[in-house]
């Protein structure tokens, strides 16, 4: 019945489960996101628009906000090219331990957030192992933005590493093999064939990570030594905001990183659809 | 396979607390005392003719742990770091609001004070607060917005420059000011800021409680830190209270009470004393009188009117903290 | 397709363009070290952190770490939850992307946000919204109570904001995947009479089943790894709502530098031993694949 009440919505099709599926998606949803996040906006709204724009317009939330958006933003950079990379060496070519290195890419998962944060600040301190070597040269990681960014490297690795790494394997070699026998050269076919069908996954890896960056907390306190201004970033003022029983002004700055992310996502996923109908075309 | 499932459906299910279960909901650095504590007080509590009672913690920061009771963690007692995190508590009705003069010493049982945690030899000759603000000298203490401790050391240091002023609050707010800009890592927990100190080996002195203080010498890193008592200092009580609603509710009353009334007994107080909080009571705080060097202290009541006048106006948004980083 | 499927049936001569199929050596020797380097710098130095930082205090504590009734409570509690979350959101991976990548319908880039959102949520603010929703201050607060439920500060919580955390990861790995292959295969099963539950069995399951198990496998890392969200509904209360990423920083926090590295290394041989578990699946599937093909070679 809802199929039907739907049809004029949607293009017809062969495939059974049209209402079944969308139905059991909207209703997971609901419960587990529309209904606790319009709970988190009325929650918001108590701060008021006078309230809100005061928010907004804090030099500090502003600072934070660029710090969060950037370093997320360099980091998603990074983890696109290198996960790329990573993804390929790991599909195509063969080398001694790939099994276990190919293992070793969902660590960021596994690593509870504080750990990953911990390990990491051991590292690049000034008298750790990697940030020891270059503190001769005057360079500084934990403590500053770099640090920032290395965390959320850290964290959005997989994200790209494992959206790319299925399409690259389902990507049949035949493709390839019959832009080779056109004339090809490796370049032309990797970059002609290759890439642009790699490039809907890579772009969903890329949001991934990036969105996943904006929020993050756990690792990188230990990392960024949360210096206002400089190296604080969103969430950090959000857990200010809540250790002083401040319910509204959290949730309000909460909604405004909310918003930014939901917009970048769903440009993201415009672009890819696009880019989907015009290799399909 | 009908045994895991019942055990399945009991995790699943097991909201609610057992009989002959209190919980106390306490902030990090006590997990040890009270692990010790709960074992004492349950030898007492069986001695007086009652049934066992399994004593569960949760641990966390003050505030999110007090926040967490707010919100429905069914603590009978709370054992927190700041008497405006018990007051948050009881503004929403879970606690009576004369819980301060329930207990003797308002209603906390040990104390503690901020002292100075340097490096082995004290090498930038630091004995005072006004030595904190000396150039050069990098001053580790977390962030007061996130951490109950950092509240502590922040006061501390305002008090000392407005006695040392006179009372003008400007000059207050530039002693701050300069003691802030020393400080090259602001940590969201005091926990954090040990690690910065001990493992990282980045700053010159840790502002930190005295009974973590004793624990990064004497566990940490031996021989390799010193601890320097400033002239005066404030005096940190940290506070404990049974939750009125959740002991009505659970009948847990009686047993939670006695609880309370246990840490300021002899052997409660001597539980306290060894792991390094201040005891009240005058004869076991005559035994350790070699571990506590005399300090002056002061009361955040005295100075500064309680925790209900001084949250707001230092560690609010836009309060004197906040305008600390205000770029210039 | 149509390219594709005579690509199949009628291989070129492969050997004859190795070049042209193929980087050079060199190419090959510099990508694998540089994609070396990157992941020894940012995966294995971590990771050297963990286990050498675990053993530090030698093998029997770290065994001791790993046996004390409060670890095991945590292992125990963090399977529980990951055996509940995963398979209910393996079902709604394969519902939505479904859904997504099978029709045309209108709002279904609102609707591919709205599953991307749980990564651009702070995992501290996903725990906040369960607060202020089932929270006793909360919009459902009042009336659990009356109920005598428990969400917050229980093991239902915990399932909850672990299921938020997580769901997007079966979807998200599907969705691109089922988009590259398309519809046809799925209509022409369709036009030949195929039923829908038979289509899906036999046409579309082998086509995602790598996708399917990559998605699970990050989901289930992911749920026994999620430190933010579980911390702010769990109440912390040691061997009845810790999990292993709480316990870890409890330990921290106590200056058990060691012991919480141990229950660390232990979380990261869980995510390892699904890793292995994988690879088998996977050189299964490889076998039975070149079988087939053996089968269908001697056929023709």
């Amino acid at each position: 019945m809802l199929a039907r009440l739907r049809k004029p919505l949607r293009k017809p099709s062969v495939i059974p489960g049209f209402g079944l599926t969308l139905g059991f998606t909207v209703a997971y949803l609901s419960v587990l996101v529309l209904i606790p996040f319009a709970a988190l906006g009325l929650k918001a709204s108590g701060v008021g628009w006078s309230g809100f724009l005061d928010i907004v317009t804090d030099a500090r939330v502003q600072a934070a906000f660029r710090v969060s958006f950037g370093c997320a933003f360099l980091a998603a950079c990074i983890n696109a090219v290198f996960g790329l990379l990573v993804t390929w060496v790991l599909v195509r070519y063969s080398f001694p331990g790939k099994r276990i290195i190919d293992a070793l890419v969902d660590l960021p998962f596994a690593l509870p957030t504080a750990v990953a944060g911990i390990a990491l600040t051991t590292l690049y301190a000034q008298n750790g192992p990697i940030g020891g070597l270059v503190e001769p040269l005057g360079w500084r990681i934990a403590y500053t933005p770099l640090g920032i960014t290395i965390a959320l490297v850290f964290i959005g690795l997989p994200f790209v590493v494992r959206t790319v790494q299925p399409v690259l394997q389902d990507l049949e070699k035949e493709v390839e093999e019959a832009s080779a026998s056109l004339g090809a050269n490796r370049w032309q076919t990797f970059s002609k064939v290759v890439l642009p069908t790699l490039f809907p996954p890579l772009l969903t890896g890329f949001a991934l990570a990036f969105a996943r960056a904006v929020g993050e907390y756990g690792s990188v306190v230990f990392i960024s030594g949360n210096m206002p201004m400089k190296t604080e970033i969103v969430p950090l003022l959000i857990i200010g905001r809540l250790e002083q029983y401040d319910y509204a002004g959290a949730t309000a700055i909460a909604v405004l990183m909310l918003l930014a992310s939901f917009l970048l996502l769903f440009l993201v996923n415009m672009l890819q659809s696009w880019s989907q109908s015009r290799t399909r075309a | 396979m009908k045994h895991t499932l019942l055990t399945l459906t009991a995790l699943i299910l097991g909201g609610a607390f057992a009989q002959g279960t209190l919980l106390n909901v306490s902030y990090d650095p006590t997990r040890e005392m009270y692990v010790e504590f709960n074992e004492a007080f349950n030898a007492y509590w069986q001695g007086q003719g009652n049934e066992a009672v399994t004593v569960q913690q949760s641990h966390g920061g003050s505030g999110s742990q007090a926040r967490a009771v707010i919100d429905g963690l069914e603590a009978d007692v709370v054992t927190l770091a700041l008497a405006g995190d018990v007051d948050e508590i009881a503004s929403q009705g879970l606690i009576s609001e004369d819980w301060q003069t329930r207990l003797p010493n308002n209603s906390a049982p040990y104390t503690s004070t901020i002292v100075f945690l340097v490096r082995t030899g004290n090498p930038e000759g630091i004995q005072d607060w006004d030595d904190l603000i000396k150039e050069g000298v990098e001053v580790i203490t977390p962030n007061p917005k996130t951490s109950g401790g950092a509240r502590w050391n922040f006061l501390a240091a305002w008090n000392y420059a407005l006695e040392q002023n006179g009372g003008d609050e400007a000059a207050a707010q530039e002693f701050v000011t300069q003691l802030y800009q020393n400080v090259p890592v602001l940590d969201s927990g005091a926990r954090g800021s040990t690690t910065t100190f001990v493992e990282r080996g980045i700053g010159d002195v840790l502002l930190a409680w005295e009974n973590e203080a004793f624990l990064a010498v004497n566990e940490l890193g031996e021989g390799e830190f010193e601890i320097v008592v400033p002239p005066t200092s404030i005096l940190a009580e940290p506070p404990v209270a049974v939750v009125d609603a959740n002991v009505d509710d659970n009948g847990t009353r009686e047993v939670a009470e006695a609880y309370l009334d246990f840490l300021y007994t002899e052997e409660g107080q001597d539980i306290a004393a060894r792991n390094y909080y201040r005891p009240r009571l005058e004869s076991v705080a005559a035994q350790y009188a070699g571990q506590f060097p005399e300090v002056n202290l002061f009361t955040i009541d005295d100075a500064f009117g309680g925790w209900a006048e001084a949250q707001p106006k230092f560690f609010d948004d836009g309060g004197v903290f906040d305008q600390i980083y205000v770029p210039q | 397709m149509i390219t594709t499927t005579t690509a199949t049936t009628q291989r070129p001569a492969t050997g004859t363009l190795p070049q042209a199929t193929a980087e050079p050596v060199w190419v090959r020797v510099l990508l694998t070290t540089v994609a070396l380097f990157f992941l020894a710098l940012f995966l294995a130095a971590p990771l050297y952190i963990v286990f050498s930082q675990a053993l530090s205090d030698g093998f029997a504590l770290y065994l001791a770490a790993l046996t004390n009734p409060d670890a095991l409570a945590a292992v125990r509690l963090t399977l529980l939850v990951a055996l509940i979350v995963v398979p209910l959101n393996l079902a709604f991976g394969v519902a939505a992307a479904w859904a997504i990548t099978k029709f045309e319908f209108l709002g279904k880039g609102v609707l591919l946000t709205l599953i991307d959102l749980p990564f651009a949520v702070s995992p501290v603010i996903a725990g906040l919204i369960f607060v202020l929703l089932f929270g006793a201050q909360g919009v459902l607060g009042p009336w659990l109570d009356e109920m005598d439920i428990k969400i917050i500060f229980a093991v239902p919580g915990i399932v909850l904001a672990t299921l938020f955390i997580t769901f997007p990861f079966v979807a998200r790995e599907l969705i691109p995947l089922m988009q590259e292959q398309g519809t046809e295969e799925e209509e022409a099963a369709r036009v030949l009479g195929a039923g829908g539950w038979a289509t899906f069995w036999r046409v579309t399951l082998p086509n995602i089943r790598w996708g399917l198990l990559y998605g699970l496998i990050l989901c289930n890392a992911r749920a026994m790894g999620e430190f933010g969200a579980v911390s702010v509904v769990s109440g912390k209360i040691r061997g009845l709502t810790n999990t292993m990423p709480l316990h870890v920083e409890i330990l921290y926090n106590e200056y058990n530098l060691a012991a919480a590295f141990a229950v660390a290394s232990l979380l990261t041989l869980l995510a390892l031993v699904t890793l292995v578990i994988k690879s088998v699946v996977e050189w299964q599937g490889e076998r039975q694949r070149a079988a087939a093909l053996e089968m269908r070679a001697e056929e023709a």
